[in-house]
């Protein structure tokens, strides 16, 4: 579809309101090859149920129902492997089902989780994440990953994602990034960034202190994109915990609103036709129209330069929760940075800046949490945990963990969990020294988006703690 | 190989000849200490896969002709769009979509939109590295078809045309690209 009539454009409505309970989450890592992935979420559903006091026996007898993000069946060689997770975890009988949507995996889940709590079928749901990928070789794995690409017109060309991916990375580099050495820069500049944040996080897989020239030096994956620009493969497991409003205060003193919505384009890039813009409400209808003087070869939307499930996703959610400009309304952000250049597409995706003037949003230094250019507070920090770059990719889990970053802000309990030395040193990791508290002050709302590959699916997470709701209900 | 799995079909269902499935002994993964910590499961296996309406696309390619589809139920707000990929039903309407010859209108129209270089593969590739990988707008056409460019190095903006594999292997491997100006085909390759 091109085009859209009222119906499809409704703003989705919550029958009643959705609450974040708790989260919790594993070590992440390329390999575990002497762990289990039920240890995995074993270890993620224990640390949920101590974070708000309980025993996991406690937690487990809230649960109603189960969602299970778990993407790739092939690389475990293991169908219906929510259903082992879920007899691991103790929970037969209750519901459960298995969601996959590639990258977007963990966000669909959580999607699930709330639609069946605000429909009034939970009370309580567990949304429970993971992914295993070190099960196979690199070529094995990178047909496996090819096979979630199209069988007959995409995978058969060398059985390689980065070359259905990638293509949608060139257009934008060169269109909007009008093939700048700054350009280049301010990618390199995400990388850094991100594995940076990844230090003072002790789940996180990849802590680097780097500089832009060591992305700039990295091996070519396929130009413009580099090693370091490209996210982590990871193993590990994530979940959270969702009730209604009477349940979720029973379970804890401080749950916070969760508001999600999802949008999807085609898996096959090749069929995304020309369309106009569907606008945020931070966007008016005339500002787009020089787009293609001031950015030649950028008329087409979406083209490859934008991703229209990333739009659709944030179109919803900000009308769902009432965020008119997610700069202003938001604190701070988890982004699906899969590639420092697809992290510039979604600032745009999702309104933090317009179409063609990402790169803004990390050259104002607004994506930091302490402003390099000002030595001030940022605007909008974006990915503290490291994100998918430096904190992990682990690809059902990634969705959730994201969520569960987000909400140990707002709760002002973020440095407890990673600051905290004896967890560091549970991961057989030393807390560092100079390891650096990156609390956002006074915290109230948040944003997470979940993107699966091509921009197949893409979900969109917002959490706020209830004193700070921005639409009347 | 020369047991290699064939299949046909007959009376509508499919009669299957050869070896589909080998096992092979898994070994113990162990730690250098010796401590047991799992086993290799290999295996050889083979797909049944029907292209069911797209088979006359593909078909085509053999035939060095590149089909995409068209709608042309008067009902439809988009009639008249063209497709390649080729899809049977139409994205707005459902209706079975009218097959189009599309080969004169990509040796005359086609551009490379975007692409990418890359010498990674997967496991099961047969292209060879680096894989010029080209998508393409041709004029009057709805989508950006993604495929290999064989001879030349891509641009965006760039015109190429078709190539056809002489032994087909009835995938979408058959078709590749050139620069417009390419004389002589590559090895394999007809024009
Ligand atoms: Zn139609």
């Amino acid at each position: 579809m091109i085009k859209f009539t009222e119906r499809q454009l409704k703003v989705p409505r919550f029958m009643r309101p959705v609450y974040l309970v708790t989260g919790g989450q594993s070590q992440y890592a390329r390999a575990f090859p002497e762990k289990r992935t039920e240890e995995l979420c074993i270890d993620a559903l224990t640390m949920a149920a101590e974070f708000i006091g309980m025993s996991p026996a406690e937690l487990k007898g809230y649960i109603h129902t189960c969602y299970y993000g778990h993407f790739a069946d092939h690389f475990g060689d293991q169908l219906l492997g929510e259903s082992v997770i879920h007899d691991r975890l103790g929970l037969d009988p209750l519901g459960n089902i298995g969601v996959k949507t590639g990258g977007a995996t963990g966000g669909s889940t959580i999607w699930e989780a709330a639609k069946a709590v605000a429909s009034g079928y939970s009370d309580c749901a567990l949304a429970m994440g993971w992914e295993r990928m070190d099960e196979v070789p690199t070529d094995e794995g990178n047909n496996y990953i090819a096979c979630a690409a199209d069988k007959d017109w995409e995978t058969p060309l060398g059985h390689i994602y980065t070359g259905y991916y990638a293509t949608m990375a060139q257009r934008y580099w060169q269109v909007f990034g009008k093939s700048q050495d700054s350009f280049r820069r301010t990618m390199a500049e995400i990388s850094v960034k991100n594995h940076g944040y990844a230090r003072w996080n002790p789940f996180a897989q990849s802590p680097m202190d780097i500089t832009v020239e060591d992305v700039l030096k990295s091996p070519v994956v396929a130009y413009p994109l580099r090693v370091l620009d490209c996210c982590l493969m990871s193993v590990g497991a994530a979940c959270v915990i969702v009730a209604d409003e009477e349940t979720a205060f029973k379970m804890c003193k401080n749950p916070l609103r969760l508001y999600i919505a999802a949008g999807s384009h085609s898996l096959r890039v090749a069929d995304r036709r020309d369309m106009e813009i569907p606008l945020l409400p931070n966007e008016t209808p005339d500002q787009y129209q020089d787009l293609d003087e001031v950015f030649p070869g950028g008329h087409r939307y979406p083209g490859f330069t934008g991703f229209l499930a990333a739009r659709m996703c944030a179109w919803y959610a900000y009308r769902m929760a009432g965020v008119k400009d997610p700069t202003e309304d938001l604190d701070f952000v988890e982004l699906h940075d899969a590639f420092t250049i697809s992290d510039i597409q979604t600032y745009e995706d999702i309104g933090i800046r317009p179409y063609g003037r990402g790169r803004d949003y990390v050259e104002s230094g607004d994506c930091y949490l302490v402003n390099p250019r000002t030595g001030k507070q940022g605007k909008l920090p974006a990915n503290l945990s490291g994100g998918l770059i430096g904190c992990m990719h682990a690809v059902g889990a990634t969705g959730i963990m994201q969520v569960v970053e987000c909400a140990l802000h707002i709760w002002n309990r973020h440095a407890e969990i990673h600051g905290n030395p004896k967890l560091w040193k549970s991961f057989g990791k030393q807390k560092p020294k100079n390891w650096v508290d990156v609390q956002v002050p006074n915290a109230r709302r948040g944003l997470a988006i979940s993107h699966a590959g091509v921009g197949s699916h893409v979900t969109c997470t917002i959490l706020m703690h209830p004193d700070h709701l921005l639409k009347e209900e | 190989m020369n047991n290699q799995a064939k299949v046909w079909i007959e009376k509508g269902a499919y009669k299957i000849k050869g070896e589909f499935s080998t096992p092979e002994p898994n070994t113990p993964i162990r730690r250098k200490d010796g401590k047991l910590c799992g086993v290799t499961n290999p295996r050889r296996l083979v797909h049944m896969h029907s292209y069911g309406g797209e088979a006359p696309f593909f078909e085509g390619l053999a035939q060095g002709r590149l089909l995409g589809t068209q709608c042309v139920n008067n009902k439809c707000e988009y009639k008249g769009s063209i497709y390649i990929p080729f899809r049977i039903f139409c994205p707005d309407c459902l209706a079975k979509m009218k097959i189009v010859d599309l080969t004169a209108k990509a040796r005359k129209t086609a551009r490379i939109y975007s692409y990418v270089v890359t010498s990674r593969t997967g496991a099961f590739n047969t292209l060879e590295t680096p894989i010029r990988f080209i998508d393409l707008e041709f004029e009057g056409v709805s989508t950006i078809l993604k495929s290999y460019l064989l001879v030349g190095e891509p641009e965006i903006g760039q015109r190429v045309k078709p190539v056809f594999r002489v032994k087909p292997t009835y995938t979408i491997t058959d078709l590749a690209w050139v620069t417009a100006d390419t004389k002589k085909p590559p090895k394999g390759f007809h024009l």
